[in-house]
């Protein structure tokens, strides 16, 4: 049986290895990718971002926990940094999650960004595509939560939730630029600490003052406490009325384009670069280019104009 | 372009607290270049290696100085074996009497690294015996 076909038949060690494979790009995952394609797009998936420390895989736990007592069945792909200087990274958001780990009903994986900017590796839409095929009925991206340029997250997924603790303070108008764009849900966890009440008061305030379209998704801003399970209920409830929208809306449609937009130009991408660069490169050009480059006799437009116009890497 | 990167899982079985090893094993590791998955402390022989399953790794790390080591560490190996995954490597450290160690060895533990021992001469242990699985 191919990798795929042991996926559709539940095999999770089956469905751990093809992961493998596509996170280190091998060129079979493409072909097992293909066969699972058609069964993929079953899945809810819900994004989760926030900077580090926030409680976002505190969160996952919770949530994780809420959806199978509804008896579904939950993915989890919680993505941290590579170090740029080896090249290895610290995977630790399972920490906060293991007492699901041995639940069939739960699969948890953990993915490292290897050099990917934008909160996510390059791998994730296709880990997600995977468990979709699994079977699963929730599918939770947890995003790295550094800086504030992670917006691929929003064409990953249905539903992006932004998970905030109190005590930001003035912080909050600095960064509400770029979150009160992508976030569906707003969370403020930690809210059994001092300020919760305050910076929930001013996250609505600002999400009030978007002014939306009619009949637009208004987010609301949810008050949980992680550690302990409190609101947790009222968060999946907002989960849920979200995804409700997306379907009476037609948003959904549009999600769903956009999505398979991303992917599609994701992967022309990729495959370019790596089959002319692969190309170039055992054919010898690119030595020559980097020589040229280096006596500057070319430049790397030129460069980059030739290999094109010469078809040089077909 | 295609490259396969060894994935560890470094974890801590039964009820020790003491994680200062672990910690820096995994950080070896991690500067060694291999991806490690850090699942913390108090973990069950079944959740480590439902842990390692869902993770694909190719090597167990496991860091124990309660004492525990000749009931946790060939557990895990059984149940390894169980779910038909004892392709994937087991070895630990921590404090564990040497004249402990052969009866580990002959359990399935691959090696075994007690205190004092560099963090060097256990990455070129990795490196040396610990491959990526095709
Ligand atoms: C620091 C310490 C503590 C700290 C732990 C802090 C922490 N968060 O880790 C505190 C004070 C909390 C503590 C508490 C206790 N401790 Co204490 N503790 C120690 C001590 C002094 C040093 C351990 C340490 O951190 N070493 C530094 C690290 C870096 O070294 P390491 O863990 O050994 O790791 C090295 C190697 O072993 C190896 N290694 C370790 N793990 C792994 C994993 C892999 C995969 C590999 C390849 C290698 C590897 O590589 C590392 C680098 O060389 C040891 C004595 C000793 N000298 O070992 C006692 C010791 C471990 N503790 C002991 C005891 C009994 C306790 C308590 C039960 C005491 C009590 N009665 O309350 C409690 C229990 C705590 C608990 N919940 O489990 C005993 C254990 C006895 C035994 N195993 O038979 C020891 C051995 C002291 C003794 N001689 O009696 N302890
Ligand atoms: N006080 C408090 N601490 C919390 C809460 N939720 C999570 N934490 C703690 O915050 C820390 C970071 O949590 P984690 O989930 O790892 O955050 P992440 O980096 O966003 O994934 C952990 O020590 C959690 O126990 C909460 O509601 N209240
Ligand atoms: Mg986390």
């Amino acid at each position: 049986m191919t990798l795929a076909e042991r996926v559709l038949d539940g095999d999770i060690r089956a469905a751990a290895r093809l992961m493998r494979d596509i996170d280190d790009r091998m060129k079979s995952a493409v072909t097992e990718l293909k066969a699972l394609y058609p069964h993929t797009g079953n899945a809810y998936i819900l994004g989760l971002t926030g900077p580090p420390g926030a409680g976002k895989s505190t969160l996952v736990d919770q949530i994780v926990a809420a959806y199978r007592k509804k008896d579904l069945l939950v993915g989890v792909v919680a993505i941290d940094p590579t170090s740029p200087f080896t090249g290895g990274a610290i995977l630790g958001d399972r920490i906060r999650m293991n007492r699901h780990a041995e639940d069939p009903g739960v699969f948890i994986r953990s993915l490292a960004t290897r050099g990917a900017l934008g909160g996510m590796s390059r791998s994730t839409m296709d880990v997600v595509n995977v468990m979709d095929a699994m079977g699963m009925d929730v599918v939770i991206v947890e995003t790295v939560g550094v800086g504030q340029d992670e917006v691929d997250i929003v064409s990953t997924a249905h539903t992006t939730a932004v998970v905030m603790v109190p005590g930001l303070g003035d912080d909050i108008q600095a960064i509400k630029a770029g979150i009160l764009e992508i976030g569906d849900v707003f969370v403020v966890n930690k809210a059994d600490r001092e300020g919760a009440e305050r910076t929930a008061r001013e996250l609505t305030t600002m999400l009030e003052m978007k002014h939306p379209e009619p009949g637009a998704w208004l987010p609301h801003v949810v008050r949980t406490e992680g550690a302990r399970g409190v609101g947790i209920e009222e968060l999946v409830e907002e989960f849920e009325a979200h995804r409700a929208y997306l379907k009476t809306s037609g948003h959904l449609q549009r999600l769903i384009e956009e999505r398979n937009a991303k992917l599609f130009a994701d992967t022309l991408r990729d495959e370019l670069f790596d089959t002319v660069f692969g190309a170039i490169r055992d054919n010898g050009r690119y030595q020559e280019i980097l020589k040229g480059l280096r006596e500057r006799s070319t430049d790397p437009y030129s460069a980059v104009e030739q290999v094109l116009a010469a078809h040089a890497f077909s | 372009m295609a490259e396969r990167r060894l994935r560890v899982l470094v974890g801590k079985p039964g009820l020790d607290g003491h994680d200062r090893g672990a910690k820096i094993i995994a950080r070896a590791f991690r500067d060694a270049g291999f991806e490690v998955i850090y699942t913390g402390l108090h973990q069950t022989p079944e959740q480590i290696v439902a842990a390692s399953i869902q993770e694909d790794v190719d090597l167990i790390a496991l860091s124990i100085l309660s004492g525990a080591h000749n009931t946790l560490l060939p557990a895990v190996y059984s149940n390894l074996k169980e779910k038909g995954a004892e392709d994937i490597m087991l070895m630990a450290g921590g404090v564990i009497p040497e004249d402990d160690i052969p009866g580990l060895k002959a359990a399935g533990i691959a090696e075994i690294f007690t205190p004092g021992t560099s963090t060097e001469v256990i990455v070129d242990w990795v490196r040396t015996n610990v491959h990526p699985r095709a």
